[in-house]
């Protein structure tokens, strides 16, 4: 029986010839897709809210609905 | 490297297991030292079927009878000219199980699922008395009314405008967008 000899060194070089690659692209991707799904729309939720905010206008809100304790509702 | 030491720490105990099943009986320590015979002298080479570990450090058979000593004769010469029985027959001097028969499936993960599953139940019947004998009184904010008042609260307080609660509520329609 001659068995051709089999690959003796290189083999972890081998492997993260393949690996190393893929582990950085796949990183990138996860990143990519956390920052287009999760923090840009993020973002433009908080843009959204506070392009048109009126602080007194939802303290009256606030205040109506009778949840602070130093002022209560308006008297009418 | 952890396979390695996995098959060292298999070879181990099957060295224990099939040492002991060898030597012909139970698994009795030299700590019971009045029953001289079934014990097993780790001092010496141990036979072990092992997937991992394929040349034992000792043959199967050692103590061959004449016609186990005159094959072995048989073995020094030329192999082509044995006999396919004579092949078995020293392949079986040597080794106790083949590879497909050490390596036949045991269906032990039966026997470990069931025990897994009757243990669940058994904890879940513990936790079943558990709520009845054992939980204090229910707190009264658990209740449908005073979790509905405490969303309306939550509600005024804006809790969350942006992208969480409030968010989802219209305060025009006063219902949920």
């Amino acid at each position: 029986m001659s068995l051709p000899k089999p690959m003796m060194r290189g083999l972890l070089a081998k492997r993260l010839r393949f690996h190393l690659p893929l582990a950085f692209a796949l990183s990138l991707f996860a990143a990519g897709i956390v920052k287009f799904g999760v923090t840009e729309p993020r973002k433009r939720a908080y843009e959204e809210f506070y392009k048109h905010y009126d602080p007194v206008k939802d303290f009256e809100e606030m205040r109506e609905a009778g949840i602070f304790e130093s002022v209560g509702p308006s008297k009418e | 490297m952890l396979g390695v030491t996995a098959g060292h720490v298999r070879t181990v105990l099957a060295r224990r297991v099939t040492a002991a099943l060898t030597s012909g009986g139970g698994v009795r320590m030299a700590s019971h030292s009045h029953e001289v015979g079934d014990t097993v002298d780790m001092s010496k080479p141990l036979y072990y079927d092992s997937v991992g570990y394929p040349l034992p450090d000792r043959p199967y058979k050692e103590e061959l009878s004449a016609a186990d000593k005159s094959l072995k004769q048989k073995e020094k010469g030329p192999w082509s000219q044995l006999t396919k029985e004579e092949k078995m027959a020293l392949y079986r001097l040597k080794f106790n199980l083949t590879y497909s028969e050490m390596k036949q499936p045991t269906y032990e993960w039966k026997t470990v699922l069931g025990g897994i599953f009757f243990f669940l139940g058994l904890t879940g019947l513990l936790f079943w008395w558990q709520s009845i004998y054992v939980y204090p009184e229910r707190p009264r904010t658990f209740d449908e009314d005073w979790q509905a008042k405490q969303l309306q609260r939550m509600l005024d307080m804006k809790i969350n405008p942006v992208e969480g609660l409030s968010s989802k509520w219209d305060y025009e329609k006063r219902q949920w967008k």
